[in-house]
Formats: structure tokens, sequence, C-alpha cells
């Protein structure tokens, strides 16, 4: 049984996400004799290190070869098996992105699409490494879950809920190490549930992945340096949408933010704007994430600045919005 | 030695497979289908569901069953007509081929009651398929099933099968069973003009196949190559003619995709020694 005491907390967040996913990967193994690991070159990468000398017969490594890595998952899943594919998140989205509709879409097969270092965490090796669609060409594709964790605990928990519900699954893994801690205890994950972890009455920012914590750092500025109240939704699962909590956000709300670490086009802001404008009463909706270009490699910290996603930028946006709302 | 009834019994296979997909083509009109690369597998899908593969037609997801799959999905008639044969779909299933609400889709779909394993259609994808299932299998420790991927010359084009081909022998896949169809046409041409992958024997073997050649015509020769033992994947070069038993459709690569007039319709049903209406 996994423990989610603070010091593992602790740890799982300086190991970042593949570090976190690797956890639950070995958690799993004990549990379920279906799981496998399959991975193209990036078992290292992927956390997978402890998970192969433990279990060296449920881990294939297909070389560097993604495609065929996702066709082979698919073949397993099909006789039973619970079969993880990780790779850079790029990679599986973009260039998979023929298998993944052909074995997760169409076939519906039960496989779990693993994307590595999603965002700009490897900001440092360019744009061919980092990602900024893979929401966005995946979220396209039906019958597929999408599930974008917002620190390193809940990266444990959504790896443990992918393997446990009988679907398609693609597991978004985002951030740099030393990842902020959103969670710091254990708490109740459900695929499809969003979890609101600060109410507010004037503004609602509902954020996934790392971007969690910048809005709760966004709320927090807004507050005191603006006296504006945030609601804060950590929306942990893109697909399917918790259109329910949505509604709430918008209820009482004057303002509805969406943040993400992923392109402006086709993210989470996108597919939130997509419900709502089936409404005919609703909030203006702010959406913020990357503008659309790859920007020069650089740091992850450095890139999130040129992108504008740090907590004070996040923070100068909504204020600049909502004022002109005022207005 | 191949016992003379079973061949016998392919190739009576064969004649019906050719029949059904002349009238399967005819039933669709001018949409068409693609005729060509059906017709050259059908000694291939005779001797696999007539004589090789075990499967149980009241039980079609039953375990011990050898498993196919079509990598080449456009070929699908050919499948259709010999899952009619093996006892999965009937004479009227076949004529639903290509209507609205049929199960029976231009390419595979997915649907283990009657027989089809895996969807397809997009092709370099069945031998990532294959690997993963031989993979599955060898982990349930379960010998008896093997997988065969049927993929065409064509389909060798891309990438994605060399990275499935690398794999299987990498993880010693001795389950596994590569077919290709080589009919030396694609869409655009001939295959040594649109890109030549020559030769191909030599590129399976060379990927750590057990690569044997045959006459995709014969039932005898392919149920042989088919009992090969190994302890590696065995890849099996069909040469096959493309359209094969209708002669003006044969090495003509008008007729990959096409449609049937009625006078083509009945000469190639006399061809087979039908007298059409």
């Amino acid at each position: 049984m996994i423990d989610y005491k603070r010091s593992n907390i602790k740890l799982w967040s300086r190991l970042g996400s593949c570090g976190a996913f690797g956890v639950a990967a070995s958690e799993l193994a004990q549990t379920s004799d279906e799981v496998l690991m399959i991975t193209s070159d990036l078992c290292f990468y992927s956390g997978l290190n402890r998970f192969k000398s433990k279990y060296p017969d449920r881990l294939y490594n297909c070389g560097i070869a993604e495609q065929n890595m996702v066709g082979v998952a698919a073949g397993l899943a099909k006789e039973g098996f619970v079969p993880f594919a990780t790779t850079y998140a790029t990679f599986a989205a973009a260039r998979c992105a023929d298998q993944v509709r052909v074995n997760m879409g169409y076939m519906k097969l039960n496989m779990k699409l693993v994307g590595l270092t999603a965002g700009v965490s490897v900001g440092i090796l360019g744009p061919t490494h980092i990602s900024i669609e893979d929401i966005a060409i995946i979220r396209s594709i039906p019958n597929i879950i999408i599930l974008s964790p917002a620190d390193c605990t809940e990266t444990v928990k959504a790896t443990i809920a992918a393997a446990k519900i009988d679907a398609p699954v693609y597991l978004r893994l985002s951030g740099p190490m030393d990842n902020p801690v959103v969670y710091n205890e254990d708490y109740e994950f459900e695929i499809g549930k969003a979890i609101e972890l600060k109410d507010g009455g004037d503004v609602s920012i509902i954020a996934t992945g790392t971007m969690v914590y910048n809005s709760l750092k966004a709320a927090e500025i807004l507050d005191e340096k603006y006296s504006i109240q945030a609601k804060v939704i950590d929306m942990h699962t893109i697909k399917p949408l918790d259109t329910q909590t949505i509604d709430k956000a918008c209820k009482n709300n004057k303002l509805l933010v969406t943040v993400e670490e992923h392109s402006k086009i086709g993210g989470l802001g996108s597919a939130v704007a997509e419900y709502l404008s089936e409404k005919s009463v609703r909030p203006p909706q702010l959406i913020i994430g990357f503008c659309d270009e790859y920007k020069h490699a650089a740091s992850y910290d450095y890139l999130i600045k040129q992108y504008e996603l740090e907590p004070e930028q996040i923070a100068e946006k909504i204020v600049l919005k909502y004022k002109n709302m005022k207005g | 030695m191949i016992d003379k009834n079973l061949i016998k019994k392919c190739q009576m296979a064969s004649k019906k497979i050719r029949i059904d997909i002349i009238k399967m083509t005819y039933t669709v009109g001018n949409v068409g289908a693609h005729i060509g690369g059906a017709l050259s597998m059908v000694e291939l899908m005779s001797a696999l569901y007539l004589g090789i593969m075990k499967y149980d037609v009241n039980n079609p997801s039953w375990e011990n069953r050898d498993r196919f799959i079509l990598s080449k999905g456009h070929g699908v008639m050919a499948q259709y007509a010999a899952l009619k044969e093996a006892g999965f779909l009937s004479e009227e299933d076949l004529l639903t081929f290509k209507k609205n609400e049929t199960q029976l889709f231009a390419h595979p779909s997915i649907n283990i009651e009657i027989g089809v394993e895996f969807s397809s259609g997009s092709l370099g994808q069945g031998l990532s398929l294959g690997v993963g299932t031989a993979l599955a299998l060898k982990r349930k420790s379960n010998q008896t099933p093997r997988v065969f991927v049927l993929l065409g010359d064509g389909e060798c084009d891309e990438g994605s099968v060399w990275e499935a081909a690398a794999c299987s022998s990498h993880y010693k896949l001795s389950n596994l069973v590569a077919i290709v169809d080589k009919n030396n046409l694609q869409y655009d041409g001939p295959t040594a003009d649109v890109l030549s992958m020559e030769s191909l024997e030599k590129k399976w073997a060379d990927f750590g196949w057990n690569c044997l050649s045959v006459d995709g015509h014969s039932e005898e020769e392919i149920l042989d190559a088919l009992n090969t033992k190994s302890e590696i994947p065995l890849a099996i070069i069909a040469n096959t003619v493309k359209g094969k038993g209708v002669s003006f459709m044969e090495n003509d690569p008008t007729w990959h995709n096409n449609h049937l007039t009625k006078q083509q319709f009945c000469q190639a049903m006399e061809e087979q020694g039908v007298q059409s209406v």
C-alpha cells in the first residue's frame, strides 16, 4: 500500500512527475499481475529503473520506435494486460497520433499512454522535445480519457486510477524535478471529478497540471494586492470534462479563467469554452496558456516566464481582464 | 508432406472465396471495392482458415484460438469470404459489404464475434499488434496459439512495419508469422517504380526472421511453409498476382479499387466456371 505520509510526498516532489510515476508503477506491479510497462528507450527517464530491477520480465523496451510501441501495448491490452506505454509527450501524441487514434480511439483498447515531460520542463532541449500541443491532439480523438495531475502526489494517484479504469487513458506528466506540492496529505481522487482547492466569490480559476500550483499562488496575489477573491479548481481530468464543477464555478462568479501549461489552442481552455458555448448565460472566459509560438530553447523557469505563466503574470492577466469588464 | 485431401479442401475454398469476392464487388455497384489485392490473397486465406488455424465458431474468443490480423485491411473481402467458409459469416452477411449499418466495413473493424481480431485500414500497424499479441500469449504461457499477420508488399513501405519486424526478432517471437502478399503492385503502379523494397526476402531475413518464399497461389506450398517449425519469427513472402483469377484484372493496377460492369461481372464469373444471369 502506498503511504501518503509527508516524507513520501516530499520525496516524490523531489523526484518529479516521472519519478512519481515510477513509484506508482512499482506499487501497481505488487497489486496487479496484469500491469506492464512498455517504453521506447526511456526506461530510466520514465522513472522505471526500480520497476525494471524488481520486475524485469514485466517491462518491454521497444527501442526508439514509438509507433511500434503503441501497437505492441495495444496488442497486449487486447489479451487482457494493462500496459503503460511511456515516451516524451510530444512523441506520444504527435508522432504516434495515428496509432493512438486507431488503437485507443477507434478500438478503445485498454492501454495507457504516458506522456513524459509535457509542457516545457525539457525546454532546454528545444521545440522538438517540449510538448505544447498534446492535449489538443489527443482531446480531438474520441474515447480517450486525459489525466493531467497537478503535482507528484496526484501523479501517483492518477497512475493508479488509470490502471483501475477499463478504458484507454492518456496520462500527461508535467513539471520539473522539485515539483511544487499542491497536495500534502492523502485525499480522494476520482477520474472526471475536479477538486475545488480554494473558494472565492469573484473569479473562478480552473487550472490543470503544474498550473494548479501557480494558480493557487496567483489567487493569493489577487487577494493580497487587489482584494479579488478567486476560487481555484484542479481540473485533473480534461476528458471527460467535469461539467458539473464548471457549472458551479460559473454560477456566482463574474469571470472564468482557465490556466494550463499547454497551447491556448485546443487545451483545457478550449474544452471549457466548447462546453460553455452551448450556454446562453455564462461569465466571460479568459484562457491563459502558451501563445501560439515556439520559444527559443531555455530552462523551465525561464520559459514559464517567457510564456507569462508565473503566478504574478497570471494574476496580472486576470486583474486586467477583471478591471476591463467592470469598466 | 501435406495431406492431399487438405490441399483439395483449401483449393475448393479458394474457388468459393474468389467467387464471393467478385460477387461482393459487383454488389457494391459504382463505389467499387479493393478487388485486386483481395484476389491476390485468396489462397493465403483458404490455407489459413481451412488448413492451419484453430478457432471455434461457437466460441469466437476461445483462448486457444490462433489469431489472425489483416494488416493490409483493404484486402478484407477475401477475409470476409474466408470467414464465410469458416462458418463465421453467411452469404447474406457478405452481401451487406460496404452497405450502411453493415458489420462488414471496407476495412476490418474489431469484432471478435465474427472473427475479426482488430481494426485496420491505416497501413503499417498490424505487425505491432501481432507483436503485442504474441508477447501476451507468451506471458500467459499459452504455447498453443500462433499469431498470423498478413501484410501487403506496398505496405512494407511503412517504416512502422520495420520497427515491428525488429521488435519481433528481438523478443524471439516464435509464435508469430508474418505473411507478405507480394503482388508487385501498389496504388500508383508497380512497387519497383513507386518505392523499390527489393529484396524483401533479404530484408526480413536481415531483420532476424526466418524468411521463406512461396508461390502465393499454391495452397500446397503455403500450407507447407505455414507448417515450418521456427524458433524465431517466421516470414513468408507469398509471390502473387494482383487480380489473380480474372484475366482482365491480372497485373493491372487500375483494379486496385474498381467497380464491375454487368458484362465484366459475367465474364469474371464465367472464368470461375460459373454461369451468371
